[in-house]
């Protein structure tokens, strides 16, 4: 019925636009190998359709990059139709009113009932549907080697005490217990699962609600001195490090694991690695049943011509088939709950569950780490101390008071 | 009028006006798109512009808290030390090589692209070749291990107080064959009957550098000293790709801040006021410099 | 090729000719390591480089690394390799080095021998117009680029290298064309030769050398810029914004032997440029122009 209702809208637009012949331009960064040819059935689909596309990629610093083509974009009134996006850029974004209104397609497609409320809270402003979420990136992961994992003797980490035996007895063991890139925000994405496993309470008062007390308090000293424990695993050639090549640590046995969202076990995969029988992915120890994530969304500009195709593409985008085709390459999962998890890995598939159970019971966090709680200034303030705590600038409690300062003079 | 154009006649007061006209486009882009955007920006320095530019003015809370920010000020010292080594080093290495190379030198022509090289190669990339070559895990101390050198030690990039360095080591690789070609352009230019006369009155080859080609040298090295300022305080994809500001925050210069705040921060006020800053600072060093060199000419 | 009229050189000793080359010599290793780094793993299979040691020679040697940069990587969706970008690099490039340099050569030969009150202050400001940060110029040049209708072009890429390439080039022109005897301009106005006539006669042919570095500094700059070509240049990406996606991919497997490939590949018509703009480094033209 409403499928019916929709296409009659958009035969309507059409007609206009066979002549106009629509293109959407989309400014994105997904320039890896896999996940770009994942999106290149989005461009077939569409082309399908007699839509045009126009690849507008530009990688670099997760995003950093486009925003700032995105800015010079917008200020030269030549916005592109679709951008990808993260977190509370997309909220900024909304404030300077420049974005366009997908509630047509999203009501006939009811988005309402698919879309977990926390990633909704992106993808719409004021009410109204102005994003299409493409994934749900869950980013409390750890990644450990079987191998290592069994050397041990222990079984997989539940709790903090078990993950220091595991990691005590991988140093006994002679290897670097901990990969790790030091690199900003590599150091919050562990920062980020630390605080969680104090608490969901203490993770909506620090890393959400930025109440002064939750982040200058006892409990955050305590995260710090979690930190500083954790930093003792890492090796001293850590500074700088890309993240894969902290993974490739931990698929070369030098290490015994990584903390690291569900991108990782892209490279896990390309080794020729099996999850559950060459590595094994857990949440981090006493964050079970909560997920902090990161989505990403095609964000729609308020366009003059091409509200069909925009509306199109918004529809593609959010097709169970394309949604299950993108996350099984990019490692990630789908961003509405009904998709089928025939297609996913061991791993995809409890990230699946974890994301629906989640959901379910209020357990879904936006990560700090990567811009879902709070907005950019904010982020790269708490950024600022975390890593210089990491590296041994603060103790934890001068760290804590640091938190407080930072956020204040931020927001 | 023109002081020294010779003998007014019709044809030479036509010809007065032709060099303005030759000058004017390029004064006119400057005008514009420099000094206008240049008053523009301090304009935003005094605003709460934070993801776009806005208009209500807020006074001077940009610049409160642009010096209130250790990083602010970190990244300013970095850039004095890095400024001051990478300026003197590159000119030093520059003349040095083409002095050394205008000594009708064999190979010459294999030696130049291979001393300008550097240059070309865009610093995205070859940040990562420095970076693990400078790493201590995978590159050069490691490999002098593996040789049997075993206690070699380089480890600077991952020192918080070292890793400065690297990034002036990098940077005086990528520029200073440019500076020598700089420096070979002037000597190329200095009449050869001048050396010749000088070394018939029995000069040192010593003293004939330092008493006639270096003084004759003087406009070139303006240049080299305008133009490696220029890359000292712009320097921004070297650092992102070598040490992305860290071990911390300890590389961060003025102009990764300025991104930072401008782009990534969303305080594009603060941003704005850290140019400023930046650009008065430029000012209060160059105009004497200036100054002392193009007085002189008159 | 040059070297029948360089001869500024003196007498030096033997000892003194072996040690300049000794030091020509070591400079020269110094700056071709890191390149022997990049082009060592360039041809190297990638487990090689993640498994092994990077600054060791190949020991499966292979050439893929170089076609896929070329031909076949992914840059956006599609596996188009650099080569496609390479084509909007040059129609950026080309007319933006010859308009700056031309202008550049034509206002240091106004500042230097057409001399006029208060030159010396337009001089100096346009040196420190030098020093202008790109991030401050990126939202305002926007604003102009959409009002003149030149966003997302080439023709606004130009413009905007240009505007901030002239300082530069008026800078090396200036500065070299101050040590010309202006004696030799006065002779020839009292000839009578107009101002186009003394340039093209006069100074243009005692130029190469300082046009060879102002051509380097220009093409360089521009071929390499990323923050102008990823802002204004729409959907005629310039080559850098290219190898930025290859190399910059921030969730995939990054393949550095292709990231080093495309590197190389990116720079080679800079090389070009250098190499062959280097046979204009030749002495004595002017001694030649002063005789008369």
């Amino acid at each position: 019925m409403l499928k019916n209702l929709y296409s009659g809208v958009a035969g309507l637009a059409l007609v206009a636009s066979v002549a106009a012949a629509e293109d959407v331009e989309v400014l994105h960064w997904w320039t890896a190998g896999g996940e770009a040819a994942a999106l290149n059935v989005l461009k077939d689909d569409l082309q399908g359709q007699g839509i045009g596309w126009v690849d507008m990629p530009v990688a670099g610093g997760g995003g950093e990059a486009a925003m700032t083509t995105l800015r010079a974009r917008v200020t030269a009134g030549d916005a592109p139709t679709a951008v990808q996006m993260l977190g509370f850029d997309i909220k900024d974004w909304a404030a300077e009113d420049v974005l366009g209104n997908l509630n047509e397609v999203a009501e006939a497609e009811g988005w309402d009932k698919v879309v977990p409320e926390a990633l909704q809270y992106f993808s719409k402003d004021d009410g109204n549907w102005i994003a299409a979420p493409v994934n749900v990136h869950s980013t409390n992961w750890v990644w450990i080697s079987k191998s290592a994992l069994d050397a041990t003797g222990l079984d997989a980490p539940q709790s903090w005490e078990e993950l220091i035996a595991v990691l005590d007895a991988m140093k006994a063991n002679g290897i670097t217990p901990l990969a790790h890139g030091g690199q900003a925000w590599q150091d919050a994405t562990i920062f980020d699962a630390v605080v969680l496993s104090l608490g969901d309470d203490f993770y909506t008062a620090s890393m959400i609600d930025l109440d002064p007390d939750a982040l200058g308090g006892d409990t955050m000293v305590e995260a710090f001195e979690r930190m500083a424990k954790l930093r003792s695993y890492v090796d001293d050639n850590f500074s700088g490090r890309d993240w894969n090549l902290a993974s490739s640590m931990v698929i070369n046995g030098e290490a015994g694991m990584q903390m690291m969202g569900d991108w990782a076990k892209g490279e896990f995969l390309r080794a020729d690695m099996t999850p559950g029988e060459d590595f094994v992915c857990i949440r981090f120890p006493g964050t079970q049943g909560a997920v902090t994530f990161n989505s990403d969304q095609f964000v729609m500009f308020d366009v003059a011509d091409g509200d069909a195709a925009q509306l199109a593409m918004a529809k593609a985008v959010m097709d169970p088939a394309f949604q299950s085709a993108f996350n099984v390459v990019k490692g990630s999962v789908p961003a509405r709950t009904d998709v089928p998890n025939d297609a996913f890995d061991g791993c995809g598939k409890k990230g699946m569950a974890d994301l629906a159970e989640a959901g379910s019971n209020g357990r879904l966090f936006g990560s700090m780490a990567h811009g879902h709680s709070v907005p950019a200034s904010v982020k790269n303030a708490i950024y600022d101390v975390v890593t210089a705590h990491f590296n041994g600038e603060y103790d934890a409690a001068t760290a804590a008071e640091e938190l407080v300062n930072a956020v204040e003079f931020a927001q | 009028m023109p002081a020294r154009t010779p003998a007014p006649d019709l044809r030479s007061r036509l010809q007065a006006w032709i060099p303005k006209l030759v000058l004017s486009p390029t004064i006119a882009m400057m005008l514009a798109f420099v000094y206008g955007f240049i008053l523009y920006t301090v304009y935003l320095s005094f605003t709460n512009s934070r993801m776009l530019p806005k208009y209500d003015l807020i006074g001077l809370e940009n610049y409160q808290k642009l010096w209130g920010l250790s990083a602010w000020w970190t990244a300013v010292g970095n850039l004095a030390v890095f400024a001051l080594l990478y300026i003197s080093l590159c000119i030093a290495i520059g003349l040095a090589l083409a002095i050394f190379l205008d000594q009708k030198i064999r190979g010459e022509g294999l030696l130049r692209p291979i001393y300008l090289y550097p240059m070309a190669l865009s610093f995205i990339v070859t940040g990562t070749a420095w970076k693990w070559f400078m790493d201590p895990g995978i590159g050069l101390e490691n490999t002098m291990h593996l040789w049997g050198w075993e206690s070699f030690e380089f480890g600077w990039i991952k020192d918080r107080d070292m890793a400065i360095y690297t990034i002036v080591i990098a940077a005086v690789w990528q520029t200073s064959g440019f500076v020598m070609a700089m420096f070979l352009a002037g000597l190329r230019g200095i009449d050869n009957e001048i050396l010749k006369a000088a070394q018939i009155d029995g000069a040192s080859n010593w003293n004939l550098y330092r008493r006639i080609v270096i003084p004759m040298l003087r406009p070139a090295f303006l240049s080299a000293f305008v133009i490696l300022s220029h890359l000292a305080v712009k320097s921004y994809d070297l650092v992102i790709a070598l040490t992305g500001g860290g071990p911390g925050r300890a590389t961060e210069l003025p102009a990764t801040f300025m991104y930072s705040y401008t782009f990534t921060r969303n305080q594009m006020g603060v941003g704005a006021a850290s140019a400023v800053i930046m650009l008065m600072t430029i000012a209060a060093i160059m105009t004497p410099y200036l100054y002392a060199e193009l007085k002189e000419k008159r | 090729m040059s070297h029948v009229t360089q001869d500024s050189t003196l007498r030096t000793s033997r000892a003194n000719r072996v040690l300049i080359y000794l030091v020509l010599l070591l400079f020269a290793l110094f700056y071709l390591l890191p390149f022997f780094v990049m082009l060592a793993n360039s041809l190297k299979p990638l487990s090689e480089i993640t498994g092994g040691n990077m600054l060791a020679l190949p020991r499966d040697w292979t050439i893929t690394p170089w076609l896929t940069a070329w031909s076949s990587a992914q840059i956006g969706i599609e596996p188009t390799g650099l080569r496609p970008y390479f084509l909007n690099s040059i129609l950026m490039v080309v007319p933006a080095v010859a308009i700056s340099t031309v202008l550049g050569a034509l206002n240091g030969y106004v500042l230097t021998k057409w001399r006029f009150r208060g030159d010396t202050i337009l001089f100096g400001l346009m040196m420190f117009s030098c020093f202008i940060p790109f991030q401050i110029v990126l939202i305002p040049m926007a604003t102009v680029l959409g009002k003149l209708g030149l966003a997302g072009s080439i023709p606004g890429l130009v413009l905007v290298h240009v505007v901030y390439g002239v300082g530069f080039t008026t800078l090396y022109y200036r500065n070299y064309y101050a040590a010309f005897p202006t004696e030799l301009i006065r002779a020839a106005m009292i000839d009578g030769a107009g101002f186009f006539r003394i340039f093209w006669r006069i100074l243009l042919p005692v130029s190469g050398p300082i046009t060879v570095v102002s051509v380097i500094w220009q093409f360089t700059n521009i071929w390499n810029d990323f923050l102008f070509g990823a802002s204004f240049g729409g959907t005629a990406q310039p080559m850098t914004v290219a190898l930025n996606n290859l190399v910059q991919s921030s969730t995939g497997v990054k393949e550095y032997n292709v990231h080093f490939a495309g590197a190389i590949l990116a720079a080679l018509p800079t090389l070009l440029v250098y190499v062959v703009a280097g046979r204009f480094f030749v002495r004595g033209l002017m001694a030649g122009s002063v005789k008369g």
